[in-house]
């Protein structure tokens, strides 16, 4: 462990994520002047978003998704017309972004819970092909009984937040959990199904691929197995970064055993500090104390040049929705250089970096690549300039070795 | 110009894993990287074809317990390329394989709804069966369909899908900011679908995209085969593409339409066919030899024929005679993941017929295979093979064709650079894209919802 930084050092450079979803995190940003919600099914929309956070230089962006229709009412459909409703798929939209950027990482919301983690894999590693290595994915678990239903696959009982504390309720969500584990595991086995070197084009024999190359991942799990080899050959990365959203200790476990990046939703320094000490005390449980994890906070962000200003559009914005937003993460309110105190300080917990969620895009995404971004970097804390090429480069995460060459090469020696 | 004549449809096929593709050829690149891709899609686009179409599979192919590497082996996820050609193109349709078997039509139908709008209109779904063990181990509920119950399967997976597409009216996004009206109606997306295979109710979650659906296409060739795409499909990917085979096959599907309550031309007939093209008809067939020896080597040669004979034949000299024992009859073992080993229905008369051939016209194995599988469809100069793909169109053997070249990612420049104008000269094929959507482009009418 590396002591604290003293109050005059510089801090360590941090790292910055938007979270992008429908018009913005507030239910009304919709109805923003700014906001364009007529193009939020088109490309362009999100086009437009990704190279304003292209423009200040942020790590990555994430899609947000579902396979339900957005409802305020977790149990199920609130019938509401009011609000934002529908959504595109998220890997789809990443990879119609991917070709017109060029630094910036894409990063969907992918639901592990209903799909088959042998599509995924190979949704994301095309992502990555696409991108040159800028691809990454968010894991998300579902136990909501509605969603199931679109499926018909499984039951699911009503889930209901005021019942995460009884017993039957917290079975279920280990058991998701446990499956979501399962899920990525399977993710990185196909992933590295494929030596890098696979494909030989050997005229002489005849052969396009060395066949001792590819690899059966044979995954045998209580929910699913998966024979392998993926159809897709190894990408840029090798492994694109896994990231998961965590609110209590087993989705703390999740992302100590399986992520690369961890957002977390802590309301003060000493929240930060306790959720990124449990988090990196489990990935040293879980045999990982060699990988780096990176713990993001995350923060619903309303920036304008004054905190009255921001303030003020905060209110009414409310008064538009008819309710005071309501959020699981923090919801900043301020200048950018409050928010750049804010995060800098934060920092000093343990976080790693920051996915603040827009709660305007069209307002609080230029806000941030074009006004937090300048005041982080005068104080030596954000990047200049992409310093590289892909999603692993810019978080400082070497790009593995593959597992089944590693095995190959040992059983050699 | 006759203004009789029909206008013929064209695609490209971005050809992957199978032996059509010369991966050994010096100008043959990546089969992966994007840029491939988009280089293919762009020549397409700029010859105004209909639409690109990519292929799928589900499982690395196998023949004798291995993986099988002779052929290109990989490919990239077929959603996540056509998304990324939706970005650079702007009219060319964008067709995609997606297996109803393997899938489940909640998210199939909101990724290929998710397409379709970021696309503005241009996504098609080719829908594919499986059933087979085999492709079912990379998937939780493995092998669960009877190879009977595929088409079936299909049907109500195709049916549910459109109900989910169906589920939103066109125009329920008002999106009004003054009224703070997001949604026209509280019931936007809801959905209740239940049969043999789908028992799934809620709300779906994508708004009605520019197409309403996607275009829909169908590659079988039984008879169940055809009478599904029939009832539901807007276009049929025949393998009928020399003309007689080809009008036998077109009366047959056009003429099932009507007891579906449909057209003749709701549905159009696309066979694949591969090309070769040379300055003079000569040069052409020179090529074209060249071509067919690099796309069946010997040892392609005998892999193929153990399709066939579902037995090790690696001791078999590939120039020499086919061999004279009988298939096994039992399971097919031996070639696994190929969609060409179900052609073969019965494989004894199939063995039998070819050792007659091979015999009467004194041909080898590897001949023998060229003849059976590599013959390639059009072949002449640019004058010869446009007057070619005319005739078939304009004699009814098909609608159009869609055309996989050998060679990844310029295979189709010169097609495009030569056929294309003297078939716009001819007045039968566009010169310009006359609406934005596939549908425009195929004539096929956009559904109500």
């Amino acid at each position: 462990m590396s002591p604290s930084p003293t109050p005059s050092s510089p801090p360590a450079p941090l790292h910055l994520a938007v979270a992008l979803d429908g018009a913005g995190w507030h239910p009304a940003s919709w109805r923003d002047p700014r906001s364009r919600p007529d193009r939020l099914f088109t490309a362009g929309y999100w086009l437009e978003a990704v190279q304003e956070a292209e423009r200040g230089l942020i790590d990555f962006v994430t899609f947000e998704d579902a396979l339900s229709l957005q409802s305020t009412d977790p149990a199920g459909d609130d019938r509401r017309t009011d609000q934002v409703r529908g959504r595109l798929d998220a890997v789809l939209t990443a990879s119609a972004v991917a070709p017109l950027t060029r630094h910036i990482g894409l990063v969907p919301t992918a639901v592990v819970t209903h799909t088959e983690p042998f599509h995924l894999a190979k949704a994301v590693a095309t992502l990555d092909h696409v991108s040159r290595g800028r691809a990454g994915v968010r894991v998300r678990v579902s136990a909501s009984a509605h969603e199931a239903a679109h499926f018909g696959r499984r039951t699911l009982p009503e889930f209901r937040p005021q019942d995460l504390g009884l017993p039957g309720t917290r079975e279920l969500v280990r058991e998701l959990f446990g499956e979501a584990a399962d899920y990525v595991e399977v993710l990185r086995r196909l992933w590295d199904s494929w030596e890098d070197d696979a494909e030989i084009r050997d005229s002489a024999t005849g052969r396009f691929i060395d066949r001792a190359k590819l690899h059966y991942i044979d995954f045998e799990g209580d929910r699913f197995s998966v024979k392998g080899p993926s159809i897709t050959p190894r990408s840029p990365q090798g492994q694109p970064p896994v990231t998961a959203l965590a609110h209590a200790s087993v989705p703390y476990g999740l992302v100590a055993s399986s992520a690369d990046v961890g957002y977390i939703t802590p309301h003060d320094a000493a929240g930060a500090r306790a959720v990124t000490d449990e988090i990196l005390t489990a990935r040293d449980d879980a045999g990982r104390g060699g990988d780096t994890i990176h713990v993001f906070g995350d923060l619903v962000v309303f920036l304008d040049g004054t905190a009255a200003a921001a303030k003020a559009r905060r209110q009414r914005l409310d008064e538009t929705a008819g309710a005071p937003l309501t959020s699981d993460a923090e919801v900043f309110t301020g200048t950018p250089a409050e928010l750049a105190d804010l995060l800098v300080d934060w920092q000093r917990a343990g976080l790693t970096g920051y996915r603040l969620r827009p709660a305007v895009t069209a307002h609080d995404l230029p806000a941030i690549s074009r006004g937090l971004v300048p005041e982080l970097q005068s104080r030596g804390a954000f990047r200049r300039a992409y310093e590289a090429d892909s999603l692993r480069g810019l978080l400082g995460l070497a790009r593995p070795a593959n597992r089944y060459a590693r095995v190959r090469a040992g059983g050699q020696s | 110009m006759s203004d009789t004549q029909k206008q013929i449809h064209l695609a490209a096929h971005f050809p992957g894993v199978n032996n059509t593709t010369v991966w050994s050829d010096p100008e043959a690149g990546s089969q992966i990287d994007f840029a491939s891709f988009s280089h293919f899609a762009r020549t397409a686009e700029r010859a105004k074809f209909d639409f690109l179409f990519l292929a799928e599979g589900l499982r690395l192919r196998e023949q004798g317990g291995e993986i099988y590497d002779l052929d290109v082996v990989g490919r990239p996820d077929t959603f996540t390329v056509l998304a990324a050609l939706a970005a650079v193109t702007d009219r060319i349709g964008l067709a995609g394989t997606i297996n109803s078997t393997f899938n489940e039509p909640y998210e199939v139908a909101r990724q290929f709804a998710s397409l379709d709008h970021l696309s503005a209109g241009r996504a098609a779904w080719n829908v594919v069966t499986s059933w087979d063990a085999f492709t079912g181990e990379n998937f939780r509920r493995g092998g669960f369909l009877a190879e009977a119950d595929r088409y079936t399967r299909a049907e109500q997976f195709l049916r549910t899908a459109w109900k989910l597409f169906d589920s939103w009216a066109d125009g329920e996004v008002l999106a009004d900011r003054e009224s703070g009206r997001f949604l026209r109606t509280a019931d936007a997306g809801t959905f209740a679908h239940r049969d043999q295979h789908f028992d799934i109710a809620g709300r779906f979650n994508v708004p009605r995209s520019p197409q309403g659906r996607p275009v829909i296409f169908q590659a079988g060739d039984s008879d169940q085969g055809r009478e599904f795409a029939a009832a539901t499909a807007d276009a049929i990917f025949s393998r009928h593409s020399a003309p007689e085979a080809g009008r036998v096959f077109y009366r047959d599907v056009k003429g099932r339409l009507a007891r579906h309550g449909r057209k003749p031309d709701e549905l159009l007939i696309l066979p694949a066919a591969t090309f070769v093209l040379g300055d003079t008809d000569a040069e052409a067939e020179d090529r074209a030899h060249e071509v067919r020896r690099s796309q069946v080597s010997g040892q392609t040669a005998i892999k193929f024929l153990e399709h066939v004979w579902n037995r090790d034949l690696s001791g078999y000299d590939p120039d020499g005679p086919l061999p004279d024992i009988d298939p096994d009859t039992g399971e097919h073992t031996v070639a696994r993941g190929r969609a060409s080993v179900r052609m073969v229905r019965d494989p004894l008369a199939t063995a039998s017929e070819w050792r007659q051939r091979a015999k009467a016209e004194g041909l080898s194995i590897r001949e023998l295979v060229i003849e059976t599988s590599a013959r390639q469809t059009f072949i002449g100069s640019p004058a010869t093979v446009a007057a070619a793909v005319n005739a078939a169109v304009q004699s009814e053997a098909s609608d159009g064709f869609i055309l996989a070249p050998h060679l990844v990612p310029g295979g189709l420049d010169e097609f495009a650079a030569t056929v294309v104008p003297l078939l716009q000269e001819r007045g039968v094929f566009r010169t310009e894209y006359e609406g934005s959507t596939l549908r425009d482009h195929l004539g096929l009418r956009t559904p109500g919802a």
